[in-house]
């Protein structure tokens, strides 16, 4: 049996286990984005905050993910369901590119073009929303897309803790020595992070300011 | 060179000085009047501390002593934004905002002082007209203009609200020869016509001649002396004499030099 059969015949655990991948590499991007924004415009604008807020983002994405999993699980309220641990786990990992490129994209923004905005008496919050987050929109996204990349491919191991996920694939094919197996969750899950790749660069380079 | 402020003056700093974090001293002891409608030319080297004095003025930078008064108020006691939205502000670099057309550019004062819309679209074709720019530029984008038409759009956005007041900081400064020759004549014929009350900060003595209703001549962080251009080239103060000397070699070709 090859691997295109196998995943003719299985299809709807192949398109089951993508969606759940999907869902929980959407969900917790969606929370590193409103976390992470926010928290790259307060270290942009008040440079006291970069140091431990970049630090905090940096020491995280040094544990490694089988360990923080293990960390998490048994904490009260995560602990119960998997794919609520996994959410978190990959969040964690997500914030540091999105912090960085929120940060870096909003002190790129060119000093004149500040000063003129201040000068006209824009308030913080119209320099920020009008022309700051705007101007940096690209890089942040380029931040987003790093994060979803590297989500895709974490989101394998949250398997590991039943979360579900193409991972499932994975494991089990390892249990089982079976190669077309683990195929059949590795090859989506590089399908899915090249076209996020894809579909996101392109959206980055279409919001690049002039 | 104490001055008693009148009615007339718009802009008057008592005994302000200017420190750094670090302790530098960029601006010591400065006692200075603006009157309205007039053009005070801050002139000086780089250094001299003239950007500092005019960014005191709409709050860009706070005095570490001393106090700025803007219509009669310290700029301390008055809303900073309301403040700045009452002066216009030009600088060398532009600033123009990238993402926005010309016509945004222009009317983001306006528009967020809330005017309505058709108003704004009036005053935004009034002001191009008025900066000697055609109204087709309008939907430009800032990258798709030259530099002179980019200061263009600059000082007309400075006048988008109608500020009794215009900061204006090397607006010329990097432009060629010829553009900025024209600008500084455009300027002269809007400033007949509008009678704003401008602090324009140069190192150029030329502009300084040319467009100031009296020179401030500034030297690391002091005002030296605050003279009108007439007096300027005949004064017997060291600096500004310095300054004259250099103008009239500048002005005579180099093949003469040798023989004069």
């Amino acid at each position: 049996m090859n691997l295109f059969h196998f995943i003719l015949q299985n299809h709807e655990q192949v398109l089951e286990l993508t969606l759940e991948h999907l869902w929980l590499v959407g969900i917790s991007t969606l929370l590193a984005v409103l976390i992470g924004i926010p928290l790259g415009i307060v270290s942009a604008r008040w440079p006291a905050w970069n140091r431990p807020v970049l630090g905090a983002a940096n020491i995280i994405q040094t544990i490694p993910s089988l360990a923080l999993f293990g960390f998490l699980l048994p904490v009260p309220w995560l602990g119960d369901r998997a794919d609520r641990l996994a959410i978190l786990a990959l969040t964690l990992y997500a914030l540091l590119p999105v912090i960085r490129n929120t940060y870096t994209g909003i002190r790129g923004v060119d000093p004149a073009v500040v000063e003129a905005g201040r000068g006209m008496g824009l308030t913080d919050l119209q320099l920020l929303l009008q022309v700051e987050l705007p101007l940096s929109l690209s890089v942040i996204l380029s931040g987003v897309r790093v994060a979803v990349v590297v989500s895709v491919g974490l989101a394998t191991i949250a398997a590991a803790i039943g979360a579900g996920g193409l991972g499932e694939f994975i494991f089990r094919g390892l249990a089982m020595v079976n190669n077309q197996l683990i195929l059949a969750g590795a090859i989506p899950a590089a399908i899915l992070a090249l076209s996020a790749d894809f579909g996101l660069g392109w959206l980055e380079r279409r919001l690049r300011p002039r | 060179m104490e001055q008693r402020a009148t009615e007339s003056t718009v802009i008057e700093f008592r005994d302000v000085a200017y420190t750094l974090p670090n302790h530098q001293r960029l601006l010591s002891r400065l006692n200075l009047q603006v009157k309205r409608g007039e053009t005070l030319v801050l002139l000086g080297r780089s250094g001299s501390g003239k950007t500092t004095t005019l960014k005191l003025i709409n709050r860009l930078l706070i005095p570490s002593a001393g106090d700025v008064l803007v219509n009669g108020s310290s700029t301390s006691k008055t809303d900073v934004i309301q403040l700045r939205r009452s002066i216009g502000y030009v600088i060398q670099e532009v600033g123009l905002f990238p993402h926005f057309t010309v016509e945004k550019n222009i009317g983001l004062v306006p528009r967020i002082e809330g005017w309505p819309a058709d108003r704004i679209r009036g005053r935004v074709e009034e002001l191009l007209q008025m900066v000697g720019l055609e109204s087709k530029l309008g939907s430009r984008y800032p990258h798709e203009l030259s530099g002179g038409q980019r200061q263009r759009v600059g000082v007309a956005r400075a006048l988008a609200a109608d500020p009794a007041i215009l900061l204006m900081d090397e607006p010329f400064g990097a432009l060629d020869a010829l553009t900025r020759d024209q600008l500084q004549r455009e300027f002269l014929a809007l400033q007949q016509r509008l009678n704003k009350t401008v602090v324009f900060v140069t190192h150029d003595l030329r502009e300084a001649l040319r467009l100031g209703s009296r020179i401030a001549l500034m030297e690391t962080g002091r005002l030296i002396t605050v003279l009108p251009p007439e007096d300027f080239l005949q004064s017997t103060d060291p600096l500004a004499s310095a300054y004259a000397q250099a103008f009239a070699e500048a002005s005579v070709p180099a093949a003469n030099r040798g023989t004069s």
